[in-house]
């Protein structure tokens, strides 16, 4: 009986050395690929970092209006975000790697479709800065443009220019990385109707005088315009 | 040697077929064939008068005229002015008519003209508007001459214009150029002017056609590149220029012509006007400038709400070109009332120098930049047409002049901006 014990520890003994022997290069392994995946990240994050400041990214996401809502959030700059993001992608990025080595069951298919997600997610990324900047465009474009043509309510367009882009924007972003795809194309759907529907009506009950002196003045000749500067400016 | 490419096969055919000539007439034209004809045969005169033993081609660049403005170009016979003048040409003077483009754009005209003026190899060039109805044909020789004979660069011209016409000159352009590159050119946008071969040949390679900006303002972007270059500039004074009504939606594509292009010689030309002080005067024949005191109606109503709803609704848009004090200002004067408003001498050139910065450092798109200036332009048009309201011809020019000494006194501001306050 006691050496029947003696017997059975020794075995559980060995298969535990014999299973940490097994182990234990697999965590070196992830040790080192971690640690590699960290000196990796930051010199990506300082590359990053120096190249967005060369291109003078803040300024861009100044312009974007990107940079107003992160400091609301008081969360740092474009450029310190988007580096910080790199690394953190990057480690973790090696982090799982280094996991998938130790050969955990179930765990390298999840490890797979994070991999697959990742670029989904910085095609979102940049769709929405490169929407955020477009909005800004343009908005500010309608703005500058109908403060020059004198047309009433020039910040009302230009905000409505700025909230149709960002809600079609939204919508593609949520799209790409595959969260309620339906839902959004819904809503979307919905809202953007109902915007253009509001519009038409409002256009249709308030801006009658408005359509009517604007299309006179636009196709009717001969008939001089009252407001004219009268002015030569060169 | 430059790109001429952009030429089409049967224009240098035709220009293989004239050879060289002395001196060369531009003509840029879009729709004009109400006018076009008569200012041809002034042309065909004025040559025939003052240069008839030169060889001399007339060029029209047409921007898609869809009236027949090319045919009555090429159409209008010499055989007319020299019936109707009595004099005799002792050379062929040909008559070309080319299609740059479908639709009107000023620049590539220009850039057609001075094609041609290269290949042709023309000693002296000027170029003709459409538009000028009272072109005599001393115009030709008032041009012409100090390029053909004393060896100038650059003509521009001077007008006796209405006290409140080319207002965009007078108020910022002509004072701004001034104070920068200190040469005193009342014209530095001009319609008609006379070149030489050779700055028309460096103007050619060196400007950017390729670029919206620099094609835009290619007149402003010429005078300037003369400047920058030493060329020898003159001006000289052509007569009346007639009124032209035009309607406020002109304004922005005018500074787009001449204010944008005014701040984008900044940056490349640093070096030359951050040295310079004061302002020279530049060799004139004729007067410098004349007056006409006739009352004119002007909506001054509709300027001050123009600039007071600017102020208003493009605050965020000032906020990122102005510095907090200056808009701070403009808001205040915004709120006066009519009879008390005043867009002060001293606000306006700070107005425009953080504007120039704002360009420089393209803290947003430059052509918003441009665009937002225009609301605030109409506040000083107001301020000026109060002014000058009852003034004579003296208090006008006495006016700008002081407004130029305040564009001057304010550079070291400029500089001091330039790159942005610490």
């Amino acid at each position: 009986m006691r050496e029947m014990i003696i017997s059975e520890l020794t075995q559980a003994m060995q298969e535990l050395t014999k299973g940490f022997a097994h182990i234990l290069p697999r965590i070196i392994v992830l040790v080192i690929i971690g640690f590699v995946g960290w000196v990796v990240a930051y010199f990506l994050k300082v590359f990053l970092r120096s190249i967005l400041r060369l291109i003078k990214f803040d300024k861009l996401s100044e312009n974007a209006g990107a940079s107003q809502l992160l400091t609301k959030a008081a969360l740092p700059s474009a450029t310190e975000l988007l580096s910080r993001f790199a690394f953190w992608m990057a480690w973790v990025g090696f982090i799982l790697l280094g996991v998938s080595v130790l050969g955990i069951l179930g765990l390298q298919e999840q490890i797979a479709k994070f991999f697959l997600f990742l670029p989904r997610l910085f095609v979102a990324l940049c769709t929405m800065f490169v929407g955020l900047l477009g909005a800004s465009f343009f908005s500010r474009a309608a703005l500058l443009a109908a403060v020059n043509a004198n047309l009433p309510s020039p910040r009302l367009l230009s905000v409505s220019i700025r909230t149709i882009i960002i809600i079609f924007v939204l919508s593609m972003v949520f799209e790409e990385v595959g969260v309620a795809e339906q839902t959004m194309l819904v809503a979307f759907g919905i809202a953007f109707g109902a915007l253009m529907l509001g519009l038409a009506i409002a256009f249709g009950m308030g801006g009658r005088d408005l359509a009517q002196r604007f299309l006179e003045r636009r196709f009717v000749r001969g008939k001089k315009e009252e407001n004219e500067d009268e002015l030569s400016p060169l | 040697m430059a790109d001429e490419s952009f030429l089409t096969d049967d224009f240098l055919r035709q220009l293989i077929n004239v050879g060289e000539v002395d001196i060369l007439v531009g003509v840029p034209t879009h729709n004009n064939a109400k006018t076009v004809g008569a200012i041809v045969e002034t042309i065909q005169a004025g040559i025939l008068k003052f240069f008839p033993r030169e060889r001399a081609a007339i060029i029209n660049a047409d921007g898609g005229s869809r009236d027949g403005t090319p045919e009555l170009v090429v159409s209008a016979a010499i055989d007319d002015a020299q019936r109707s003048s009595r004099l005799y040409t002792l050379r062929t003077l040909h008559s070309i008519s080319t299609q740059y483009a479908s639709s009107p754009a000023r620049g590539t005209a220009l850039r057609t003209i001075l094609a041609a003026a290269e290949l042709l190899r023309a000693k002296a060039c000027v170029v003709i508007s459409p538009e000028s109805t009272q072109i005599t044909t001393d115009w030709l020789t008032t041009l012409l001459r100090p390029i053909y004979k004393e060896e100038f660069d650059l003509v521009l011209p001077t007008y006796s214009r209405h006290r409140f016409d080319g207002i965009l000159l007078t108020n910022l352009l002509y004072p701004m150029t001034r104070a920068l590159y200190g040469l005193e050119i009342r014209e530095p946008y001009a319609l008609e002017f006379a070149f030489s071969g050779r700055l028309g040949s460096q103007f050619l390679a060196q400007n950017a056609w390729h670029d919206e900006t620099a094609r835009a303002g290619s007149e402003t972007q010429f005078t300037l590149t003369a400047i920058a270059g030493g060329y020898r500039i003159c001006q000289s004074f052509l007569g009346t220029k007639e009124h032209v009504e035009r309607r406020s939606a002109d304004l922005v594509p005018a500074m787009r012509q001449t204010v944008g292009a005014l701040f984008s010689s900044l940056e490349p030309n640093f070096s030359l006007w951050n040295t310079r002080t004061g302002s020279q005067p530049i060799p004139t024949t004729g007067s410098e400038r004349e007056f006409n005191l006739e009352p004119l109606r002007v909506n001054r109503k509709r300027l001050r709400e123009m600039f007071s709803t600017g102020v208003a609704e493009l605050e965020s848009v000032f906020q990122a070109i102005l510095y907090p004090s200056t808009l701070a200002e403009l808001q205040r004067i915004a709120r006066l009332e009519e009879v008390r408003f005043r867009y002060s001498a001293e606000l306006w050139v700070k107005t425009v120098y953080e504007f120039a910065a704002a360009y420089h450092r393209s803290v947003i798109s430059r052509d918003h930049v441009i665009q937002a200036l225009a609301p605030l332009f109409r506040g000083r048009v107001f301020t000026f047409l109060v002014e000058n309201r009852n003034g004579s011809a003296a208090d006008v020019e006495g006016n700008i002049e002081g407004l130029c000494l305040e564009f001057e006194r304010m550079k070291p501001y400029l500089l001091e901006i330039w790159n942005g306050r610490e």
